[in-house]
């Protein structure tokens, strides 16, 4: 434990400003949040001492309840209480056909792609479910951790498209949330396990939860976690262990009628009840009595075994694409590392064994371990740990492409590429005289556009009109960090940027999210523009801050003195502008001291960027004479 | 940032085809330590696009010098050279590569298709090998129209382990 904290004359960063920085990993069936506290990284509780959350959500005509709480009243109210929302995200209506017979809810029509669950409380997406979910958890932290955060890392399934990334993103923002970034589940357990243990190597990260499976190989070098490639199933998970067992639940009643939302709700709670009694014992038995259904019998092990194996091996084809992938031999994996609630089952366990014939790791709690490695992470952008080295490298899941001639999809950038990246692609008319021009772009490795996820469809428009061929339309395919995918597009020959109008498939359209802002009642407590004021407030501080401590460390170095007292005036003009509650005038003055620091920013990289090389010929000089 | 770099000089590497690649990994390494968006996530506006377009072309160029085929591709366009679409293949060669196909064919109905495939792709990776070698010889000795033959072979070797790959998926089932 740190006793004492010792300051230099000079140095940038104030240690009583210590952030408040949290890692939330958003479960289909349990959530956590986790932080950095004193050196440890732990689960928060709550008053209870329960650290898992159930990540259930009831409406109520006045009020909303969240947890455990929701949880327990899942079977009296079926229809109002949300469970496992998270197989939800960024899924279209036309999915939910496929989903439908194991989801007891009802569903509103909506204009746009995306589903409305009818609650009493309103109709409500799963973008503001998972809100609901984050801004519990949320609460939490800020009792402990005494304060506002400011930043979470909130975790996805590396396995997640781009319309679930941008949905888990749309909910963070309504729970109003500063994210870091969206961090894969398998690389938060890699960061957690690896600096728990120390190990190097290649590790596998075999993660299946509750609603969804991935599966990660990662080389773990020096601080640096880099992600070689990446494969699961965004739907497969302990849930349809339990869905298989509800159905047994169901033929042994021999009952014949409509099952109920309130006896499906039931069922599959008992079914999960015995999935877990049987990681534990070899047979249930059961006695199950809801409403008209009622079931006497056992349930032995080997029945489950045989129920989920199709699905285990669902999950250990995956593995051996990613393998493959990450053109790793399976005997050079040196750990395999099991993360998620339903690696407990032990079928599962000795299925991983199999495949890669070692056995398998979980003595980090494989319920917290994608917490605590989010907190790590947190904890470390947030700029608290300024000199620690841990460094991770993602890369894209699926494929990205674009819709061709005859539904055929063209990948414009391969599964398993490192993130960022990004891609050109020139495109031209073929009449005299177009102006617009339709994109569609879809993400997924099957050769039929029906096959792939539809992402979204971009309308280019203001394109000079010239005869056909002429144009060149550069599009321009950027992914960030975060996984996710932005489209920018210009018409060469003219240097004319072309208009782009994006139309998600599946996600929120930004006029959608300004609704749901107004309409959030749990996060009332401010009104829209006491809201925009103060995200602008924050805004201009992160920015003053960053460029009040760039100037310490590199002005005098690389900046004329005058150049130095103009951008010192800056920051302190913009910081008397955050004084005062002009929205417009504090979002002006952020981009003008961007605009005026543009070019400080460059230098700084490019020195930082040259010493790295620099750097690097001392230490191989020295090895060389070593 | 010097967006004229070529990727050589990104990593300080000599240009040549003949790479350590291992050399390559740590100098990677230690560019994304300075310029990955993690490390600029509550910087400005502009050094975080800064830092999103370096690590873009990092990865870029990283990429690039990382698969031999697209390196030898790389060398060519920095001698000038545009790589053609439908280029003159000697006809030997060509023969050679109905040949493979058709037993790629074969191995997709075969019963011990998987074997097969093992021993298929070892037989692809050593004919790589041998491209790779032309192509170092041509280019260090600067016959550019060899070196380029060499790339137009290494494309359609690299097309036939990608077909392998997709025979693997049908047999296991992916």
């Amino acid at each position: 434990m740190a006793l004492l904290q010792i300051t230099e004359p000079g140095q940038a960063v104030d240690p009583h400003q210590r952030k408040r920085a949290a890692g939330i990993d958003l479960g289909t069936t349990n959530s956590l949040i986790a932080s950095v506290r004193g050196g440890m990284t732990e689960t928060l509780p709550d008053t209870q001492g329960q650290h898992l959350m159930p990540s259930v959500v009831q409406y109520k005509e006045s009020e909303t309840i969240v947890g455990q709480d929701a949880l327990d009243a899942a079977r009296q109210d079926p229809l109002n209480t949300i469970v496992s929302v998270k197989r939800l995200m960024g899924r279209g209506v036309s999915d939910l056909k496929v989903l439908g017979d194991q989801l007891p809810y009802e569903f509103a029509s909506t204009d746009s792609g995306m589903p409305r669950i009818k609650t009493v409380g309103g109709d409500k997406s799963p973008v503001e479910v998972s809100a609901e979910v984050l801004h519990a958890l949320v609460l939490r932290a800020r009792e402990f951790l005494a304060g506002e955060l400011d930043g979470v890392v909130i975790t996805v399934p590396a396995y997640f498209d781009d319309a679930q990334r941008q949905a888990t993103k749309d909910a963070a923002r309504i729970a109003n949330l500063h994210v870091l970034r969206l961090l894969n589940e398998p690389t938060a357990a890699a960061v957690a396990y690896g600096l728990d243990t120390g190990a190097e190597g290649i590790v596998a990260v075999y993660d299946l939860g509750g609603g969804t499976f991935d599966i990660s190989i990662l080389r773990l070098a020096r601080g640096v976690f880099e992600v070689l490639a990446t494969g699961g199933n965004s739907s497969l998970g302990g849930d349809d262990f339990d869905l298989k067992i509800a159905q047994w639940l169901i033929s042994e009643s021999g009952f014949q009628g409509k099952i109920s939302h309130g006896q499906h709700r039931a069922l599959l709670l008992e079914a999960r009840s015995i999935k877990e009694q049987l990681s534990e014992q070899s047979a249930v038995d059961v006695e199950f009595q809801f409403e008209s259904l009622s079931v006497k019998g056992r349930y032995i092990v080997t029945q489950l075994e045989s129920d989920i194996a199709p699905l285990i091996q669902e999950s250990i084809k995956a593995c051996r694409r990613a393998v493959r992938d990450s053109g790793i031999a399976l005997q050079d994996i040196s750990n395999i590392v099991l993360v998620g609630g339903s690696t407990r089952v032990p079928a599962v366990r000795q299925a991983v064994e199999t495949y890669f014939k070692k056995e398998p790791l979980s003595d980090i709690d494989p319920d917290r371990v994608v917490a605590i490695g989010a907190a790590i992470q947190a904890d470390q952008l947030v700029g608290n740990k300024p000199d620690d080295e841990i460094l991770l490298l993602d890369v894209l899941p699926l494929s990205l492409g674009l819709e061709t001639v005859g539904g055929l999809a063209e990948k414009i950038i391969q599964r398993n590429t490192p993130i960022p990246v990004a891609r050109g692609q020139e495109f031209t008319t073929y009449k005299d005289g177009q102006t617009a021009m339709l994109i569609h772009v879809i993400q997924g490795e099957r050769e039929l556009i029906s096959d792939c996820r539809s992402l979204a469809r971009f309308e280019l428009h203001e394109i000079p009109p010239m005869v056909a061929g002429a144009a060149k339309i550069k599009v321009t395919f950027q992914v960030d960090a975060d996984g996710l995918l932005s489209v920018s597009a210009m018409e060469q020959s003219t240097g004319v940027a072309a208009k782009i109008e994006v139309k998600p498939s599946y996600g929120l359209a930004e006029d959608e999210i300004t609704d749901m802002l107004k309409d959030s009642f749990q996060f009332a407590e401010q009104d829209a523009r006491s809201r925009s004021l103060s995200e602008a407030k924050v805004e201009a501080g992160r920015v003053v801050e960053a460029l009040r401590n760039a100037l310490i460390v590199d002005g005098e170095r690389l900046l004329l003195k005058q150049e130095v007292t103009l951008l010192n005036d800056g920051v302190l003009k913009l910081e008397e502008l955050a004084k005062e509650d002009d929205v417009r005038a504090i979002t002006r003055g952020v981009e003008m001291l961007g605009k005026a620091s543009e070019e400080f920013a460059g230098l700084r990289m490019d020195a930082s960027v040259r010493e790295a090389l620099a750097g690097h010929q001392i230490e191989e000089l020295d090895e060389g004479m070593n | 940032m010097d967006f004229n770099q070529n990727y050589f000089e990104i990593f300080q590497l000599p240009q040549a085809f003949e790479l350590d690649l291992a050399l390559l990994s740590r100098r990677n390494l230690e560019l994304q330590k300075r310029v990955h968006p993690d490390k600029f996530v509550d910087a400005t506006t502009s050094e975080r696009r800064l830092s999103m377009q370096w690590t873009t072309q990092i990865n870029e160029a990283y990429a690039t010098l990382g698969s031999s085929l697209r390196r030898a591709i790389y060398l060519l366009t920095l001698e000038g050279k545009e790589i053609a679409n439908n280029p003159q293949l000697d006809p030997m060669f060509l023969m050679e590569q109905i040949e493979l196909r058709e037993e790629l064919e074969q191995i997709e109905e075969a019963t011990d298709g998987i074997e097969l495939l093992d021993h298929f792709r070892a037989s692809v990776s050593k004919i790589m090998k041998t491209l790779e070698g032309d192509f170092s010889a041509c280019y260090a000795a600067k016959e550019i129209a060899g070196a380029e033959q060499a790339v137009y072979k290494m494309q359609f070797i690299n097309k036939l382990a990608i077909a392998a790959n997709n025979v693997e998926e049908k047999l296991l089932d992916y």
